[in-house]
């Protein structure tokens, strides 16, 4: 298992479950066991929710793995399927679970400028946290979910807040013009100032950042900056291996690589989507959790399995105390239609359909409704 | 035993929640099994009842949480606690709930308010 979070511990526990007793190796680069990402911008940033909290394994549970935390994985040879690491140990096995993740992306040229920060691990959460905490002016950059969910926890603490987003729309990406406008007024429904469809030229400051300098000439003066424009998959270990990276691992719809005894689950892996008829690579909890089971089949099976059908992708976030649900895709809907609520009560359940076929829903604090067209959805679709 | 609601009121597929403190839902399942658990998810605060039930599972409508209605064992993460199981009866097609006399699990936030405490 190359990979000790949610995706990498999903896959041993499905491993155990499926019947597998043998030896098992959890490789991971950051030192802690696994943990829950999703508080990180939200309740652990804003203090509500201890570490210990985070903890995704379960007291007592003992999976039978031998963990090796705080070393990256450097390279596979396939042949012998051989783990090289960071330290120069080498763990050969008779099959490799890759679930690797992502990075979050840099600012080029914010390198070394204190008070810059990105959010994906729980060193990254604590540095933020801890600056928080003092006050001031924080400028994001980018209005996705990491961006907005800090921006809305920063909120809560009562710092100044702007956001900076490159695009027209926020969130146009994921939930389409329409519903990406409702969701990121709210910002300015919290008098949280939203910058659109500027891009930023760069950061100044000295030792420390002052300030955020946009493509139109404007510069936003800033004590804390938050970089939160997505993440790349962390493959770059595998580059030689003979495995097919393209926006991540190249899997199919089971999780199979084009390696004998190698699968690939999670951020780092780009899956086949056969409702689509393309590879799809899904950075949700729920893809990292629920895929683990398929890709694990599949190793044990030795691919001999009938990949199914997953359910329609599935996330959340929660911003400015609304609950924010969606699953399935907007891209490629031709219609929004509101079926309860209304947007500007931000109190709202929207379903896109494409052909008069739904094919993703949108709930604001709508959490019943939603888990009816949720399971609608996936119905309709298997 | 506490009277839940009739039968014919709560169709497969269907969960009722009763509002006692902690709530609980009686869920009815595709096969016609009837099962009732604290309807709080232990991670954060949901409602089960608004879940996705399937099988003799419910997922948490927010997080994805998957209980176990037999038994209330976590089947799925982020929840690392079960939630309790209480006893159904029918009789004369009215469900009846006998609760558990054991502590619930509840989440951090609700488990604070019920002492007093600052959620």
């Amino acid at each position: 298992m190359v990979g000790a979070s949610l995706a990498g511990l999903s896959a041993a526990r499905s491993l155990r479950k499926q019947g597998y007793d043998g030896r098992l190796v959890v490789i991971g680069d950051e030192l802690h066991r696994p943990y829950d990402r999703p508080p990180l911008s939200k309740e652990f940033l804003a203090g509500t929710l201890g570490e210990a909290e985070l903890a995704l394994e379960a007291d007592g549970e003992d999976l039978g793995a031998q963990w090796l935390l705080g070393v990256r994985a450097t390279g596979l040879d396939h042949a012998t399927r051989t783990l090289r690491l960071a330290d120069g140990r080498e763990v050969r096995a008779d099959g490799v679970v890759i679930a690797t993740g992502a990075v979050a992306r840099a600012l080029p040229g914010s390198e070394g400028l204190a008070g810059v920060h990105t959010l994906r691990t729980l060193d990254d959460a604590r540095a933020l946290r801890d600056e928080l905490a003092r006050g001031g002016r924080l400028v994001v950059i980018g209005g996705g979910f990491i961006g907005a969910e800090v921006a809305s926890t920063a909120y809560t603490l009562g710092l100044d807040v702007t956001v900076v987003e490159a695009a027209p729309t926020p969130l146009a990406g994921p939930l389409g013009e329409t519903m990406g406008a409702v969701v990121s007024a709210l910002h300015t429904d919290h008098g949280v100032r939203l910058e659109c469809g500027v891009g930023v030229k760069g950061l100044s400051g000295e030792a420390r950042v002052d300030s955020v300098l946009l493509e139109d000439g404007r510069g936003i003066p800033a004590d804390i900056v938050v970089v939160g424009v997505g993440a790349r998959p962390c493959v770059d270990w595998l580059e030689g291996s003979g495995i097919v990276l393209d926006n991540g691992v190249k899997c199919g719809a089971d999780g199979r690589t084009n390696l004998a005894g190698v699968v690939a689950v999670g951020d780092c892996a780009n899956w086949y989507d056969p409702r689509a008829g393309f590879h799809r690579r899904v950075e949700h909890w729920t893809g990292a959790r629920e895929r683990a089971d398929a890709a694990v089949a599949t190793l044990l099976a030795g691919g001999a399995v009938e990949p199914g059908v997953p359910r329609p992708p599935y996330f959340w976030s929660d911003q400015y105390g609304v609950k924010i649900q969606f699953a399935g895709h907007a891209a490629g809907a031709d219609s929004v239609t509101i079926e309860a609520g209304a947007a500007d009560d931000r109190d709202v359940l929207a379903v896109y359909r494409r052909a008069g076929n739904p094919v993703a829903v949108l709930g604001m604090n709508q959490p019943r409704l939603f888990t009816r067209w949720r399971k609608q959805l996936a119905a309709t679709a298997s | 035993m506490i009277p839940a609601c009739r039968l014919a009121d709560l169709p497969r597929g269907e969960a009722h929640r009763l509002d006692v403190h902690p709530p609980v839902s009686v869920f009815h399942t595709d096969d016609g099994e009837l099962f009732a658990i604290d309807d709080t998810c232990t991670h954060q605060d949901a409602s089960l009842a608004d879940g996705w039930l399937e099988g003799r599972e419910v997922e948490c409508p927010l997080h994805a949480s998957k209980f176990d209605l037999k038994t209330g064992a976590v089947d799925a993460p982020p929840a690392k606690l079960p939630v309790r199981t209480h006893e159904v009866l029918v009789e004369d097609g009215m469900i009846y709930v006998q609760l558990s006399t054991d502590a619930p699990n509840l989440p951090p936030c609700i488990a604070a308010k019920l002492v007093g405490g600052v959620a």
